[in-house]
């Protein structure tokens, strides 16, 4: 789960990580009378869940109460589009104001953890402020990786790896490698699975501070952490997902014209590639899971015909556990409900399937039988195409 | 001959009393496997159904001379449960549990290395020796015992789909393991390659890949490298949009890494022969196999 910049800054004050002085805001006027509180120079920051807010035209450095003003009321409630937020941008609904500081130095330091080899990875470099994944392709030298075993924790050589690495003068090595300490036990405490920030400032002061703040926390960790899913911002979630999320159910929104509804996450990638080959595009990942039953079913078909592209629908399961007969059943009591409005080809294979196909035949609906993977692909690409 | 389970595996169930973990150890028993015993704190000196239930793993291992545990039991408790059971001594530890934190799993990880335990998952469907052995939650009837096919999955339906096509056209399999669909798990591709390279009965592999992470990629190097056997591969997620989690924690492209195209064009430069459409896997098995 994602959080905002001024979300993550607040944990980092928590963990006595320095911040620019500032404070969040849904008002312009309110804005301005902060900024003057806060004295000027000052930032005007959008608060959205995606990066590349600065050349969105999400960010405005302001020099009176005036222009404070004139930047949150262009900010708020716009449609900021950046590189990573698609074409159709994202409403900014808050801005962080924050003072304004004196750069000498701008670092880059993330962490996230490493499934390849089991640790928690601490990636710096002297190329702060800058796109990272430029500065590791033409300058790899530049960027410093410190691998920590999670059983043991950061150590003392860990951080001099990072600071004499970061070619840091003597005079700072003390302070960065607190920082960096302290921001490795949040990223623990917190079970992040990302905490980034670029750019990490060393100020004319020679104080180092987080200038940005970025943090995504592991959602399966979310059960012992009630002040993070407090956090949430469900202004962020795209509705239909939110909406599939209310019934557990693992819905993801995409381009094409084929709804499908599958059991199991890798047979659901399987079946919108399926789909792909036989020359449509899926609408939509919806894995109902092993353990689907008719009311799954039911809100599955609702969501997914809940999106206006959606031309044909492919039920594709495999039963195991989860019998063909039961699944059937919830089929039509759910398409009975919902008014189906657009074809439906129903693949079904495993436990009782036979029983399964008796009880879609005998239905009445207009449901379409497919005898395997592929006849189901050609047969609702033939319908939406 | 098969993989890390026989006709011999003594199997604990831990979280035998709850929901899940009492249907599934109805099933496996069903199958045939040796459930020797259950766990759940509390419950110890009860039954169920006439599986005796320990309050510990390590008094249930002492008293029935467990070898294996299949783990059930909810993600919050999941990573301890783990750890006792590595604590305990069990051999082989198949833990089902979907959700369990990432960081819990860094620190299982890591614990496991020099202990006697081997884990497989979590967030797997388990692992199955057909006609001997079941541990998980995959349907029993779609396997065919006796080989020659080992199967190596990181999904669970999709793996059901791929052993029940292998069925359809006549092959066996000696054993079939789901190692998960978490970024961080125990039993990893290569582990359950080299037993099949070493084991009698099998004579061939199927691997089913996904989006996310290179361990497809690291495989395919080891194939290449040290496989005696031929070996088909899948990889789903060519149509999964970057930065989005297809619903296994572990099956992301981020940063451009792991996609579907890069493990599909490793697995071809190293030998494995990639079936493109799966609604054909079983044939081109066959035409492979056989």
């Amino acid at each position: 789960m994602k959080i905002h910049e001024y979300q993550a800054k607040e944990l980092f004050k928590k963990y006595a990580v320095p911040v620019p002085e500032g404070s969040v805001s849904e008002d312009p006027a309110d804005v301005a009378r902060i900024a003057a509180q806060l004295g000027f120079p000052v930032a005007v920051k959008a608060q959205i869940h995606a990066g590349g807010r600065g050349k969105g035209g999400g960010v405005k450095v302001v020099r009176t109460a005036e222009e404070a003003q004139q930047a949150a009321q262009t900010i708020l409630g716009m449609q900021l589009v950046t590189k990573q937020t698609g074409p159709e941008g994202r409403l900014v609904k808050k801005v962080l104001v924050e003072k304004g500081v004196r750069i000498k130095k701008e670092l880059y330091l993330s962490i996230i953890p490493d499934r390849e080899t089991a640790s928690i990875t601490i990636i710096t470099s002297q190329d702060g402020g800058m796109d990272i994944e430029e500065v590791a392709e033409k300058h790899p030298e530049r960027i410093i990786k410190v691998a920590i075993n999670p059983l043991n924790g950061i150590q003392g050589y860990h951080l001099r790896q990072v600071v004499f690495g970061l070619q840091l003068e003597p005079g700072l090595m003390k302070t960065v490698s607190a920082v960096v300490r302290k921001l490795y036990n949040l990223f623990v405490d917190y079970d992040c699975s990302m905490l980034e920030i670029n750019p990490l400032i060393v100020t004319e002061e020679n104080e180092i501070i987080a200038l940005d703040g970025k943090m995504d926390i592991d959602s399966n960790a979310l059960f012992r952490h009630p002040d993070v899913v407090a956090m949430h911002d469900p202004n962020e979630d795209d509705p239909m997902e939110a909406e599939a999320a209310k019934f557990n159910l693992n819905y993801i929104n995409l381009d094409g014209n084929v709804g499908n509804m599958v059991n199991g996450a890798g047979l659901a990638m399987a079946t919108m590639d399926i789909i792909k080959q036989a020359g449509a595009a899926p609408a939509n990942f919806l894995d109902v899971g092993g353990g689907a039953n008719a009311e799954m079913v039911e809100n599955g078909f609702r969501i997914i015909l809940s999106d206006p592209h959606v031309k044909g629908i492919l039920i594709n399961i495999f039963g195991g556990i989860l019998r063909c007969d039961v699944l059937a059943t919830g089929v039509v009591q759910a398409a009975t409900k919902v008014n189906l409005t657009v074809p439906v080809v129903v693949r079904m294979e495993g436990t009782n399937v036979e029983e399964g196909r008796r009880i879609l035949s005998e239905s009445g609906l207009k449901l379409i039988n497919a005898t395997d993977l592929a006849d189901a692909a050609r047969k609702v690409a033939e319908i939406v195409t | 001959m098969s993989i890390l389970v026989n006709s011999r595996t003594r199997v604990l169930v831990q979280g035998i009393t709850g929901k899940e973990g009492q249907f599934h150890a109805r099933q496996c028993i069903d199958y045939g496997t040796n459930i020797v015993a259950g766990v759940t704190p509390g419950k110890g000196g009860q039954t169920m159904d006439a599986v005796p239930v320990y309050d510990t793993v390590q008094d249930a291992k002492e008293q029935t001379g467990a070898n294996a545990s299949m783990i059930l039991v909810p993600p919050p408790f999941a990573a301890e449960a783990i750890l006792e059971a590595i604590d305990a001594g069990v051999e082989l530890i198949v833990c089902i549990t979907e959700g369990i934190p990432v960081m819990d799993m860094l620190r299982i990880k890591n614990y496991l290395e020099g202990t006697k335990s081997r884990l497989i998952g979590p967030n797997c469907p388990g692992i199955i020796t057909p006609g001997e052995c079941k541990i998980g939650i995959m349907p029993g009837a779609i396997h065919k015992a006796g080989g020659p096919v080992g199967v190596v999955s990181r999904s669970g339906t999709l793996t059901y789909e791929v052993v029940h096509q292998l069925t359809q056209v006549g092959l066996g399999q000696t054993t079939c393991i789901g190692i998960g669909g978490d970024p961080v798990n125990g039993t990893g591709f290569i582990d359950c390659l080299e037993r099949f390279n070493a084991d009698s009965e099998t004579e061939a592999v199927v691997m089913v890949g996904e989006i996310g992470g290179n361990a497809e990629e690291k495989a395919s190097a080891w194939i290449a490298a040290n496989m005696k056997k031929p070996v088909v591969g899948f990889i789903a997620g060519l149509t999964a949009p970057p930065g989005r989690r297809m619903g296994h924690a572990g099956a992301i492209v981020s940063g451009g890494q792991g996609t579907a195209e890069a493990k599909i064009k490793a697995m071809q430069e190293c030998g494995i022969h990639v079936c493109k459409d799966l609604g054909s896997l079983g044939k081109l098995c066959k035409e492979i196999f056989v």
